[in-house]
């Protein structure tokens, strides 16, 4: 094993890790709440009403980031899984493991905006909506991921096997959606409700990124804190922790 | 003032909207907060008990 | 049974699927479950909507398909089990031969011993929805590749359910989301096949799964059943 190494060594270590995520933490926090404010300003204030949905629109701006949120926090989790089960690194089943409650909650909170928007808009609160009936899915492919960590008592097989079902939702999610779409398309018609629309003016556009930051900020935060726990939970006979902690 | 409340009539679908969503932020902070106080607090615990910090 | 190192890998998984053919014609009832409850299941839809053939038609894709899947799920949960607990995999880690190799052929006879039985029975089950026996053919081919895909899928979890107390509703849980895309493909072959038309592409979008499913799953469930077995 060479020098080049070192950095990884390093960086996976969970005394350093430990310190780095408390270093880090204000640094995402802050600007997230800043620009989380600022979005919101932007979002319900500066923003003109749409022209076909009038003022409800405006849930846009807490729907989208939060299915961004939910979909983003797989990959994250899978890619940290990835790492843990490749190079045995123990730091990474912890962010793994730290993931999983944040994404599950936001694909929640994406579900019941989403429905709170279908009900002005389609009439109803549920519609079998190909974006729906994805974060349905993802929402169980997250109660199966937490299910399978709290069904096995040893941790270090907890988080090896709970690797294994994360990389193989995140081969399966693209497909999920793709038969979903592909499902939707031959039973209803194409649904009302577009979110990626490309003339969306920049008064709408601006908070919206703006939101999307934000919230991807505050999750970089929320995890930081969650992984300095789980390392703790994991580690707590260390001896690095007596300087740690102090 | 009341008119932005009233949100063109879409208030009742937005404002939960947003409840929701706010409520899914400071809980996820609450949560992580207290994992971390009460790992932390274990961990304190554990190292009173075994000065050396070396045993299991 | 112990599989020798000599052994070449041909040997081995003739071994294994003798093994498990043994097994079976021991323990005939363990078949024999999924296929009753397939029966059942489906029985129970005329009951508890309609009698009218008509209807029962327009819903026969989803019947068919739920039934199934739960029925070869009720299967899977003593994919590996016993096997564990009598240390058989054990031996399967410790043979020298390819534990991915050894367990997809594991997974060829379970699926030779429900998926095929559940595609046979598909059909004469379809009569009492209202499928005409025409459609045989396409509902068989959608049921065929489904299942195996499902099989495949299910060794996965199988083997992460492994070290669980009461995995057999976790089991549920984890492969029911992934086993989406078969559910949209094989419901859509099976609607087209019943209205007579040609469900090739949606065959085809299962064979691709199959196929997929064949390249990546004996590898995670390897993974699996290793872990499982720490």
């Amino acid at each position: 094993m060479g020098t080049n190494w070192a950095w990884f060594h390093r960086f996976g270590s969970p005394p350093h890790v430990y310190r780095l995520a408390g270093l880090l933490t204000p640094w995402f926090a802050w600007p997230a709440a800043l620009s989380i404010l600022a979005a919101l300003y932007g979002g319900l204030v500066l923003a003109p009403p749409d022209y076909q949905q009038g003022e409800g629109f405006r849930i846009i701006y807490v729907h989208a980031p939060s299915a961004w949120l939910s979909v983003m926090i797989y990959a994250v989790m899978a890619t940290a899984a990835g790492v843990g089960l490749i190079w045995r690194m123990k730091v990474a089943h912890a962010a793994a493991a730290s993931c999983a409650g944040i994404g599950a909650w936001f694909t929640v909170v994406s579900l019941v905006t989403g429905m709170l928007w279908g009900k002005p808009m389609w009439g109803t609160y549920w519609v079998w909506d190909p974006r729906l009936t994805a974060q349905l899915v993802l929402l169980f492919l997250y109660l199966g991921y937490i299910g399978l960590r709290s069904g096995i008592d040893d941790l270090g097989r907890a988080d090896r096997a709970s690797a294994v079902l994360a990389l193989v939702g995140v081969v399966n999610i693209p497909i999920i959606r793709y038969s979903v779409e592909w499902w939707n398309s031959i039973h209803q018609a194409p649904s009302v409700m577009k979110m990626a629309k490309p003339s969306m003016p920049m008064e709408m556009l601006v908070p919206l990124l703006l939101m999307f930051l934000g919230f991807t900020l505050y999750f970089a935060a929320v995890m930081l804190v969650r992984l300095r726990a789980e390392i703790l939970r994991r580690e707590r006979s260390a001896s690095w922790i007596r300087e740690a902690l102090r | 003032m009341s008119e932005f409340f009233a949100m063109d009539g879409y208030a009742a679908f937005l404002w939960p909207s947003y409840l929701i969503t706010f409520v899914a932020i400071v809980a996820n902070i609450v949560i992580a907060l207290k994992a971390h106080a009460s790992a932390r607090a274990a961990a304190l615990r554990r190292l009173e008990g075994d000065p050396a910090g070396t045993q299991t | 049974m112990t599989v020798s190192k000599a052994a070449s890998s041909w040997q081995a998984a003739r071994i294994v699927l003798q093994r498990e053919w043994l097994l079976a014609v021991r323990r005939p009832a363990q078949v024999l479950q999924p296929l009753a409850f397939f029966a059942v299941v489906t029985a129970m839809f005329p009951l508890g909507y309609t009698p009218e053939l008509a209807k029962l038609r327009a819903i026969a894709p989803g019947v068919l398909w739920v039934g199934a899947l739960l029925a070869s799920l009720l299967a899977l949960e003593h994919l590996f089990r016993e096997d564990a607990s009598d240390g058989t995999l054990e031996q399967y880690v410790l043979s020298g031969q390819s534990l991915t190799w050894l367990l997809l052929a594991k997974t060829i006879a379970h699926w030779l011993l429900t998926g095929l039985p559940l595609t046979l029975m598909a059909p004469w089950l379809g009569v009492v929805l209202g499928v005409p026996l025409t459609a045989a053919t396409g509902v068989m081919g959608a049921l065929a590749l489904g299942t195996w895909t499902l099989s495949l899928l299910g060794s996965i979890g199988a083997g992460l359910t492994l070290g669980v107390r009461r995995g057999g509703v976790l089991l549920s849980l984890l492969t029911l989301p992934l086993a989406v895309p078969v559910l949209v493909f094989g419901a859509r072959a099976t609607e087209l096949a019943i209205t007579g038309d040609s469900p090739t592409g949606a065959l085809y979008l299962l064979g691709s799964l199959a196929v997929l499913g064949l390249t990546l799953a004996p590898l995670a469930a390897a993974a699996a059943v290793r872990i499982g077995l720490e």
